[in-house]
């Protein structure tokens, strides 16, 4: 019966009666559903002059998706994080205007490789959609994914080498990180791996984050691990390291040994962990760009982006001329930007609406524009980093903060190289680019960190009032 | 369409977009709860007794029967560790069973050598009287300065010693 004694002088320390806020959520998503119709109406009085016919079905499909995706929530995660669901349907709202945007651009219906993208973004985000759904309604309690622990590891690296399988994979401009699946079209196995590997991540460090954070030495104001413990951040940098070599790509190859790295710092807090990740992956990189031919041209086309456009209009193979467009993009956008539908990014050419959709941003809404929407990737990422602080499970936790390290390095990695911060990447903005696989993988993502927040955000049940019951007091001795 | 109408949807769309951002900062603001720091030895206590109640097969006799015992004068209500480790430690006297020793599972668990992990275990008899009970403890209840060997009533204030540690029911 009596369990527990009340010889431990600890204080619990919980959330104050937290509401649902259901209410504030559907507010917020009207906003969001607003937003994008509004700047739909804008392109299409800027570039055609008229209200595009397709407003009210565009508006009513954004609606549908995202009433749908508030119903459910309201129904299985009722005390979920109320901005989350908001943000990210503003974001793929406005993500899917300008992929729109630029199908009206005459230049690229010109490209021989032009496909009508809008459309099937509207499909991909209406599957990404019931996707999030899917994971609401059938994860009742994200640590079920725990058991999965070494399932996940077989299931991530399996996802990392099928685009290597010959066959299967494509080579898709220097990187191979697309498969072909005959009949459904190419998707990129690299997104799903990123939260199957998270949920890896946290399964194994939960289990072995005191073994990696207690036993070291401390040696120059740094606690060093012991040799063995090494091991595991040394196979996946080795992973890394052959996505790198293998696939060519930069982008993966950092998300995955960066997630490990914010993982292992936060299971274990040892600042020492971060000192090796950087000096790890400083030389993984510089090595593999040392005999890498692709990586090479990436490295020379984010040092020196002028020579690069001048060789690449001589017609010298090898050479792209997109670094420059884009900073010329964000140059000729200036603070305030040139207004929807009036840029010219268009003359990017074919990865405008996807690798290089930052720059259709910054130069039709400006610094002020770009500005918001890092912003508003930043209060996902923070919205999940404070799910992990509320989360009580050390699981949720590391979960949590494996899916938010991802979203966020992931828009670091994909801005940073637009911007010509770092080289550029054949990642993708989450949702905000086109490209299925990381619109369906986002919304998952979004989907896991709702039911980890419904979960932490829950009030306990309150205790039955007991009328005779005198409050004890425990009194430190 | 006019150059005006342009420029004014452009700045329009950007507000827009920053009002959405603040708007969505002012709802994390207000989602600030701040937090509850909670007693765990009071939320125990009331736990425990909630439990009680529920495994109580017949409540309301039972429940009469500790208000009646709570109604007569000098009944007491607390439990209080006088000298030992847990000094100041207090349990409520709700009509249930404590067990000492030094067994996890007890109401008062005592980190003592001199005691066993069963030690002893104070209850209410049917009067709502409390008894002493050494459970066949290695080096005994003392109740006073007497060792127990019958259950005992304990009176008001009187020190019940277990090894180093020390209690007495007050009012």
């Amino acid at each position: 019966m009596s369990s527990t004694s009340p010889t431990h002088h600890t204080s619990t320390i919980g959330a104050i009666g937290a509401p649902s806020r259901r209410n504030t959520e559907l507010a917020l998503l009207v906003f969001a559903v607003v937003i994008p119709v509004f700047a739909y109406a804008n392109v299409g009085l800027a570039i055609n002059d008229s209200v595009p016919p397709g407003l009210l079905s565009y508006g009513l499909g954004l609606g549908l998706i995202a009433g749908v995706g508030h119903l459910v929530v309201r129904k299985f995660a009722p005390y979920a994080d109320p901005l989350m669901l908001p943000l990210a349907t503003l974001l793929n709202g406005i993500g899917l205007v300008v992929i729109w945007r630029l199908d009206q651009s005459k230049r690229l219906q010109a490209s021989r490789l032009f496909v009508e993208a809008a459309p099937r973004q509207l499909m991909y985000s209406a599957l990404g959609v019931a996707l999030f759904v899917a994971v609401l309604i059938f994860l009742k309690d994200h640590r079920v994914l725990q058991r999965y622990t070494y399932i996940s590891m077989a299931g991530a690296l399996v996802l990392l080498i099928l685009p290597l399988v010959p066959g299967l994979g494509q080579n898709v401009f220097g990187a191979r990180i697309w498969i072909k699946i005959p009949g459904l079209g190419t998707i990129q196995p690299g997104e799903f791996a990123k939260i199957v590997l998270a949920v890896f991540f946290a399964g194994y460090l939960m289990v072995k984050r005191d073994a990696l954070a207690l036993a070291s030495r401390r040696f120059m104001g740094l606690y060093l691990p012991r040799g063995r413990d090494l091991g595991p951040i040394l196979v996946v940098w080795v992973m890394s390291i052959l996505i790198l070599v293998f696939e060519t790509d930069l982008g993966t190859s950092l998300l995955f040994f960066g997630m490990f790295v914010i993982m292992l710092y936060v299971a274990t807090e040892r600042t020492s962990w971060i000192v090796f990740g950087l000096l790890m992956s400083a030389a993984g990189a510089v090595g593999v760009a040392s005999f890498e031919t692709h990586v090479q041209q990436r490295v020379q086309a984010w040092l020196d982006p002028a020579n690069e456009f001048k060789l690449s209009r001589q017609g010298v193979v090898g050479h792209t001329e997109q670094s420059m467009q884009a900073l010329w993009a964000f140059g000729s956008g200036g603070t305030l930007g040139t207004g929807l539908g009036q840029g010219n990014s268009d003359l990017i050419g074919f990865a405008a609406n996807s690798d290089f959709i930052l720059a259709t941003f910054g130069e039709e809404l400006g610094l002020a524009g770009v500005m918001a929407i890092l912003l508003l990737y930043a209060l996902i990422v923070e919205r999940g980093v404070r799910t992990a602080l509320a989360a009580r499970d050390p699981f949720g936790k590391l979960l949590a903060i494996g899916l938010s390290g991802a979203f966020a390095l992931q828009v670091f990695v994909v801005a940073g190289g637009v911007m010509g911060l770092i080289p550029l990447t054949g990642m993708t903005m989450p949702f905000l680019a086109y490209g299925g696989s990381s619109v369906i993988a986002n919304w998952a993502l979004i989907g896991i960190l709702l039911r980890i927040s419904d979960t932490a955000r829950r009030p306990a049940p309150a205790p039955a009032a007991n009328p005779d019951a005198e409050m004890t007091q425990v009194v430190r001795p | 369409m006019s150059e005006l109408t342009l420029t004014v949807m452009r700045l329009g769309f950007l507000a827009v977009l920053w009002l959405f951002v603040i708007v969505a900062v002012q709802v994390i603001r207000s989602d600030l709860f701040g937090t509850r720091v909670t007693q765990r030895g009071s939320r125990r206590a009331d736990g425990r007794a909630q439990q009680q109640a529920a495994a109580r097969q017949a409540p309301p006799p039972q429940r009469q029967q500790s208000s009646g015992g709570r109604g007569r004068r000098n009944a007491p209500t607390k439990l209080v560790v006088t000298e030992g480790t847990l000094t100041g430690t207090t349990v409520a006297l709700q009509g249930q069973t404590i067990t000492l020793g030094r067994a996890h599972d007890s109401t008062i668990v005592l980190d003592d050598d001199y005691a066993s992990s069963r030690h002893a275990r104070i209850y209410p008899d049917q009067g709502g009287q409390w008894i002493v009970e050494d459970l066949g403890s290695t080096n005994g209840t003392y109740l006073d300065r007497s060792r127990l060997t019958t259950p005992t009533p304990i009176p008001l204030g009187a020190p019940i010693r277990i090894g180093k540690t020390v209690i007495e029911l007050r009012k």
